[in-house]
């Protein structure tokens, strides 16, 4: 039972989010670019669901807005990390302690040894902040997750007698980690991506509050918190529901990967930083 | 053992190797003319000419690598662009607040992980361990800057207990430096906790599983004895790659969270110096931040001998 | 005298009956062996006298050990009381010891936590205890790591521990199945010593009935949770009254009717002088490695429709040279030619598909998200033709007829099968291509003796109707007696004996050979005179 409720309430988070995020594309209840002063740092109510910001503008709206670009940069930083690191980690455990896998694996202790803080800011002080070296920071680093994940998950199923079966009928080992290592795998990487994603928003509110992410007039949650800072004594709400949307969507995607975790094999196990 | 560190240690000595080469290129290969992006587009083809001079881009690239390297080995970062002050100087001051602020949350990180961790796993599937795993799934989420706002609403805005941000100084006397460093670490720690204690749980349960776990029992032992003397030290292992993972993490958070708490340390410094594109402290910066990061992945490894047996003899 | 005495055991898990109603006794001194198939619950019995079911079994019926009913006491009673007055040995002795401490340690603490003494004294104890089970301190001190340890000497640390205390019973589950067959018997008369010499009573799990005859006192019989025989051994052997009984033990020494062998005098393999090796880790970082010679100067030959035995303990080069043979390694000295053709990587396909395998662990033998069509067709790979339409549809139907499942059976996915079932298919998977010659690696050492028997006609009967020759590797000398007709003897990676089975068996000349012999456990042969109408 615990399963379900598990995936049922991580996926109405989810759901949520991800509803938020493609509705604002149509419409959202105000323009967030157009400045109310006047309105400034209402507290919520009937007119601004969740009150407005020192700028008049409306937070209801700006979470929405705000939804899509943590939306999209996780999404394409696990889609980098998966692309590249499913791959490398499936050529690396097809050649299992030979040149390669060393290479391989030793290059993603390297990257592992630059948290995604770190590139961020190489990346920054090189070619400037921005949404797109977020993603490329997060997604660097994401890469040698899954490399890691694929091979660990791999290397027992080498062991496996059908792979010999299919060593035996002749095929590639390329063609054997696609036939046989990839979809016995594919439960393992579709946990961890759930989780991947979760981190992903982290670190994007993380990067976008020291102003190494998405730049203004692109909203977003971390921004709208580094913005709220100064101002949290007197309108703590200007804090407050960012917050509640980054845990919302993270803790909605978490609950999700637990959920299938246990659903499609509690033996997995998800590796967290 | 002997054999097994020199060998750790070899390999701890070519990371740093790559890892400065991939830091030296790109901050100074990719940007092509570091001088001309460190003084913006406006400057006077002579004031460019002065840096080159002053940062010895005039030499070729390996040499200006291997002079690098060799100055970093002596202790010499080279000098601000920006401060007219060596880089070394400015490290040596902020460095003794971001590195004891990662200690000081990586060990309370620890003290909360492994009581939950061992709790829950013991009660597997009984309340205390719904109880424990339901905290630490809301502890995952948060995003600890955030957290760290919170903090400083209830506790420095509304209650008073601590001042909302700034540092003590180590001279004002160890305690007043750890006060003020008290509600970074607490926010810091308490999401990496949530993601330790998740781990020692499953590891424990793990090795529950374990023929010996039964063999332990079969001898007279009781459930509680078993797990603290055959259960807890077998799974550690896990647990201790992820305290390697989390000291990255915890290094690389504290520089968020000191904008937070306005700390003067490294994050203040590299955030500081990509605004005034100072690029020979970012580089510094970085290259130390991953030097320590290196050098705790090192330790890690002893430790994993110091823990397994089977690592001492093998290899 | 009895001393523990089990009545009316009955345990489920949830709402899943496990035990029925088990009853049985065992006296000091006196050795039982609980047998039966896997599912038969007999481990299940063995943890319920340990009381160390899992949590969510709920037990009834007694079990008065010296009068007490175990399922009575608490926790803290039974906590003093194993390991003190009942102790167990367990069947994975690669698991069964804590990796991170030492020996020393782990047979000191199963003093200690019973008699509060200082830690030298309980070392002393172990160290006594230690010798006592064959690991003398000169040899084995109590300093060694599990890790540096064969299995059989595990196995005896593991023993040491489960009668530190001199136990009054000791029970055993399936103690030796992991062992190698000469470690087996060394393992065995270890454990016949120490009741004598304790005069424990012995509880003794074990599926093998060779085994169960050769030791026990008494012998139990169980199917399903149930008890259906009991008896003194040499009654009960000479007077099997429940069915089942009679079958388990004609399963146990089943003997396949073989179709004599062809005398084809062109070998369709030949081994010439093949050697193997692994390089092993570097001791020190710049030395040169030192290399594992796996297979040793190998030579043999299966001439067509022929059936070879190769038998040998683990660690032997079997497998690397089953490995070989297959084409899935490089060897480093040697030849190996099939059909004319050197064997390796880049062999043509109409050479591969001649050649086939059938491995031993129905369970990790096929892919768990293919269906049976998807797997069998899988040896055509490299055939493009051969890979979809109704020819392959023929096929995988004929082959699966062949092995004795039905064309339905092409649509279901693997998990959906029982291990017999699966090993059916396994062979179905070798056979689809028609080769002329096939590895059993082995194929029918996971299974229970009941499939074993079946799966052994199944291969005598192919071999009857097709032009096959097999090479059976096993480390089971009775199965490789009765399935080939000429057999090879692997020890440390060479051949140390080969001749006709009958003639091998009857009349072994290398020591080794010899001494696996001798070790094996027999069955007795089951006189006629006991067959009574059920």
């Amino acid at each position: 039972m615990i399963l379900q409720r598990n995936i049922l309430l991580g996926g109405a988070l989810c759901c949520l989010v991800l509803a938020a995020a493609l509705i604002s594309f149509v419409w959202t209840p105000y323009d967030i670019t157009t400045m109310d002063i006047p309105n400034k740092l209402q507290t919520p109510s009937a007119q601004h669901w969740f009150g407005t910001d020192h700028f008049g503008r409306d937070i209801f709206s700006m979470i929405m807005v705000g939804a899509r670009t943590s939306l999209a940069v996780a999404l394409v930083a696990v889609g980098i990390g998966m692309g590249i690191g499913v791959p490398l980690g499936l050529w690396a455990a097809a050649r299992k302690d030979s040149w390669a896998d060393d290479l391989i694996m030793r290059g993603n202790d390297l990257i592992f040894a630059f948290p995604s803080l770190v590139i961020a800011i190489l990346i920054t002080a090189i070619l400037g902040p921005g949404a797109v070296n977020a993603i490329l920071a997060i997604g660097i680093f994401n890469i040698p997750v899954f490399a890691r994940l694929t091979r660990a998950g791999a290397l027992p199923l080498w062991q496996r007698d059908f792979i010999l079966a299919a060593r035996v009928a002749g095929k590639h080992p390329n063609r054997i980690s696609v036939d046989h290592i990839l979809p016995n795998i594919a439960n393992l990487l579709i946990v961890q991506g759930t989780i991947q994603f979760s981190l992903g928003i982290l670190a994007e509110a993380g990067l976008s509050y020291v102003g190494l992410g998405a730049q203004p007039p692109v909203p977003s949650w971390g921004r709208m918190l580094a913005d709220a800072q100064t101002m949290v004594s007197f309108a703590p709400h200007l804090a407050l529901i960012p917050g509640f949307a980054i845990i919302a969507a993270v803790l909605g995607l978490n609950l999700l990967g637990d959920g299938l975790r246990d659903h499609l094999d509690p033996k997995i196990r998800v590796v967290r930083t | 053992m002997l054999r097994y560190t020199l060998k750790r240690a070899f390999s701890l000595g070519i990371s740093l190797i790559v890892a400065s080469l991939a830091i030296f290129f790109v901050v100074e290969v990719v940007p092509g003319d570091p001088a001309s992006f460190m003084l913006g587009l406006n400057a006077q083809p002579d004031t460019i000419s002065a840096l080159r001079a002053e940062l010895g881009l005039d030499v070729p690239k390996l040499q200006r690598y291997l002079a690098w390297v060799g100055g970093m080995l002596q202790g010499d970062f080279g000098l601000s662009y920006t401060y007219r002050t060596p880089v070394t100087e400015m490290i040596g001051d902020r460095i003794w607040v971001s590195l004891p602020l990662a200690l000081y949350a990586l060990t309370l990180s620890t003290l909360i992980a492994f009581p939950a961790g061992i709790y829950a796993a013991s009660r597997r599937g009984k309340t205390g361990d719904m109880t424990v795993m339901g905290a630490t799934q809301l502890g995952i989420a948060l995003p600890n800057f955030w957290f760290a706002m919170m903090l400083v609403l209830i506790f420095a805005i509304n209650l008073r207990w601590f001042s909302a941000g700034g540092f003590a100084g180590w001279d004002k006397g160890p305690l007043a430096a750890m006060k003020s460093l008290t509600l970074p670490a607490i926010a810091l720690a308490l999401p990496q906790s949530a993601i330790l204690a998740r781990v020692m749980r499953s590891s424990l349960l793990d090795v529950l599983g374990e023929d010996f776990m039964r063999t332990a029992r079969a001898k007279g032992l009781t459930r509680h004895q078993t797990l603290m003397r055959h259960g807890v030290r077998n799974a550690l292992i896990p647990v201790l790659t992820i305290i390697g993972m989390q000291f990255s993490f915890l290094l690389a958070g504290a520089i968020i969270i000191e904008q937070v708490f306005y700390l003067p340390g490294l994050g203040r410094l590299i955030f500081q110096s990509i605004s005034a594109r100072d690029l020979i402290v970012v580089e510094s910066v970085v290259m130390l931040l991953v030097f320590l990061v290196i050098l705790v992945t090192f330790f890690v490894d002893l430790a994993y001998a110091a823990v397994d047996p089977r690592l001492r003899t093998r290899t | 005298m009895t001393l523990l005495s089990i009545q009316n055991l009955s345990l489920s898990i949830g709402i899943t009956p496990v035990l029925h109603d088990v009853s049985f006794d065992i006296a000091a001194g006196e050795i039982v062996a609980l047998t039966g198939e896997s599912g038969s619950g007999k481990s299940m019995t063995a943890l319920a006298v340990m009381q160390l079911q899992p949590e969510a079994a709920t037990t009834t019926g007694q079990i008065k050990l010296s009068g007490a009913d175990l399922n009575d006491l608490p926790e803290s009673t039974l906590c003093t009381m194993r390991g003190n007055e009942f102790g167990m040995v367990f069947q994975e002795p690669a698991t069964a010891l804590n990796p991170l401490q030492t020996i020393g340690q782990q047979v000191a603490e199963a003093i200690q936590i019973h008699d509060i003494m200082p830690k030298a004294t309980a070392m002393e104890q172990a160290a006594a205890m230690l010798t006592r089970v064959g690991m003398p301190q000169d040899l084995f001190p109590l300093t060694r790591y599990p890790h540096e340890l064969s299995g059989g000497q595990r196995q005896r640390v593991v023993i040491a521990m489960a009668i530190a205390r001199r136990p009054c019973l000791l029970i055993a589950d399936e103690p030796t199945t992991a062992l190698d067959v000469t470690t087996q018997a060394r393992v065995l008369d270890l454990l016949k010593d120490l009741v004598q010499e304790f005069d424990m009573g012995l509880l003794i799990i074990t599926h093998d009935l060779a085994v169960v005859a050769d030791i026990a006192d008494r012998i139990v019989v169980m199917r399903r949770g149930n008890v259906v025989e009991q008896g003194p051994t040499k009654t009960l052997l000479a007077n099997m009254q429940h069915p089942y009984t009679r079958a388990l033990f004609e399963a146990s020494s089943h003997a396949v009717d073989l179709p004599p062998a062809q005398n084809d005098p062109t070998p369709i393999l030949t081994v010439r002088n093949v050697t193997r090796d692994y390089p092993q880790p570097r001791l020190r970082m710049f030395a040169p490695r030192a290399q594992l010679r796996a297979v040793n100067n190998v030579s043999l030959e299966i001439h067509q429709g022929e059936h070879v035995g190769l038998v040998g303990e683990s660690g032997c080069g079997k497998s690397t040279l089953t490995r070989a043979i297959l084409g899935l390694e490089p060897v480093q000295k040697g030849t190996i030619t099939a059909f004319g053709h050197p064997v390796g990587p880049t062999m043509p396909a109409a050479q591969r598909l001649k050649t086939q395998v059938v491995f031993q662990d129905p369970y990790s033998s096929f892919n768990p998200r293919h269906k049976v069509s998807r797997i069998l067709a899988e040896p055509f790979y490299l055939i493009k033709a051969h890979q979809t339409g109704a020819q392959l549809e023929r096929a995988i139907s004929d082959v699966l007829s062949d092995v004795g499942l039905t064309s339905d059976d092409a649509d279901k996915y693997i998990h959906e099968f029982s291990g017999g079932q699966r090993q059916r298919i396994a062979i179905a998977r070798a056979l689809i291509t028609r080769p002329e010659l096939i590895i059993f690696d082995e194929a029918v050492s996971a299974l229970d003796v009941s499939i074993r028997a079946q799966i052994l006609d199944l291969i005598a009967d192919l071999s009857r109707h097709h032009t096959l020759a097999y090479l059976f590797i096993s480390h089971d000398l009775s199965v490789v007696r009765t399935i080939t007709d000429r057999v090879l003897v692997m020890q440390d990676g060479e051949i140390v004996e080969q001749g006709r089975t009958a003639e091998v068996f009857a009349n072994p000349q290398h020591p080794y050979t010899q001494s696996l012999i001798e070790a094996a456990p027999v069955l007795p042969t089951i006189q006629e005179a006991s067959h009574v109408p059920a």
